[in-house]
């Protein structure tokens, strides 16, 4: 049943923006920020994709303009084909663009998790929190910038800090990942370890 | 309260009933064998803790099976699971709210050292937070592990000098 229309030349004929976008899979289509929200209705309403798979995000690296690419995708129960949307986002110092709660109530989880992670905000979202890290965390950990082994911030609980005297700690991973020794008969031993400690938490990155 | 018993001096009839001991072996037997744990089960270590307390490993067996709820009540808490920087105030938290004398066990590799969770959202390790009395390593430990753990702790405990504590509390 799918494939029976080619949705990029039908959103190409009513949003005349789009472009093709290289895909390996599923249709995609690239859009100008100011079509997206009336794209998606149109795939919505008049397609049949009645179901975001998944909202995300793209950081293309520091520097490069446009730094960062909203993806929907999208899948229609009833024509049973995925359709994939981008979106550049205009700015790259304050990303935002239109919240789609309103088309799809299942997006907000996903936009909190692209504002989280990425720091793109969304407009008209109903309650634009972070989900996964915690409320004032200084950082967005999926942007290039942030580095795989964190940075040391402050515990979410002042309280806490001062009771204990942790703190979020940069973790390198120490020449990882992080694997078992297979075969050995002392369990301490075969627990899985990085094989490299030459950077850890307590000795500092040696100079390359 | 009417009693005819006025007698307050050694009584050589009752000889056969007494027993004389120490007070921290009195003490230390007490809290030994009745360790009511507090399951701070925050991942998958939690279903081995389970699988600990059910009737094929039965941590009844070692006086523990009083899973309580609320650390008012508790005495051990099992960190079972990884905890997250986020969650790490809430561990911290729930510690304070225990009554002393109270004891923490570190389940499984994430508890102990963060694991495999090398990351910008986990504690690399409970013992930055809370003081751990014994440290179980595995992924998941199987629950013997945890049952050794538990004895572990039991033979730290009694050898406490808990008299001497009360006495300083």
């Amino acid at each position: 049943m799918s494939a029976t229309v080619d949705v990029p030349a039908v959103l190409k004929e009513k949003f005349p923006a789009a472009t093709p976008r290289p895909s390996l899979d599923h249709p995609a289509v690239n859009l100008p920020a100011a079509d997206v929200p009336a794209a998606l209705k149109f795939l919505r309403d008049e397609q049949g994709f009645d179901f975001l798979v998944d909202l995300t995000a793209i950081d293309w690296a520091e520097g490069v303009s446009p730094r960062f690419t909203v993806v929907y995708h999208l899948l229609s129960t009833v024509r049973h084909d995925y359709v994939r949307v981008a979106m550049d986002c205009p700015s790259d110092e304050t990303p935002a663009v239109a919240s789609v709660t309103s088309l799809w109530a299942g997006a907000n989880w996903h936009e909190r998790e692209v504002y989280d992670m990425f720091g793109i905000t969304f407009t008209g979202h109903p309650d634009l929190r972070r989900i996964l890290m915690w409320d004032g965390y200084p950082h967005h950990p999926l942007r290039k910038e942030f580095p795989l082994a964190g940075i040391d911030t402050p515990l979410p609980d002042a309280e806490i800090m001062a009771e204990t005297g942790a703190r979020v700690i940069a973790a390198p991973m120490a020449g990882g990942p992080f694997v078992a020794s297979p075969g050995e008969i002392n369990l301490t031993e075969a627990e899985p370890r990085a094989k490299d400690e030459s950077w850890n938490e307590r000795r500092a990155k040696p100079d390359a | 309260m009417v009693t005819t018993n006025t007698e307050i001096a050694y009584n050589s009839k009752i000889e056969g009933e007494v027993i004389v001991s120490r007070m921290d072996s009195v003490i230390n037997w007490i809290r030994t064998n009745s360790m009511w744990p507090m399951p701070m089960g925050l991942a998958c270590c939690a279903i081995e803790l389970m699988g600990t307390a059910s009737s094929r490993f039965d941590i009844a067996r070692f006086g523990a099976e009083v899973m309580r709820f609320s650390p008012r009540q508790s005495d051990c808490m099992i960190v079972a699971g990884t905890v997250t920087y986020k969650m790490a105030s809430a561990v911290r938290r729930i510690y304070d709210q225990m009554a002393e004398p109270k004891w923490v066990i570190a389940m499984g590799a994430c508890a102990s050292t963060g694991g495999m969770y090398r990351s910008y959202a986990t504690l690399q390790g409970v013992d930055r937070i809370v003081p751990v009395d014994v440290y179980i390593s595995g992924c998941p430990p199987r629950p013997e592990a945890l049952l050794d753990a538990l004895m572990k702790l039991q033979a730290k405990v009694r050898r406490e000098p808990s008299a001497a504590n009360l006495r300083r509390a």
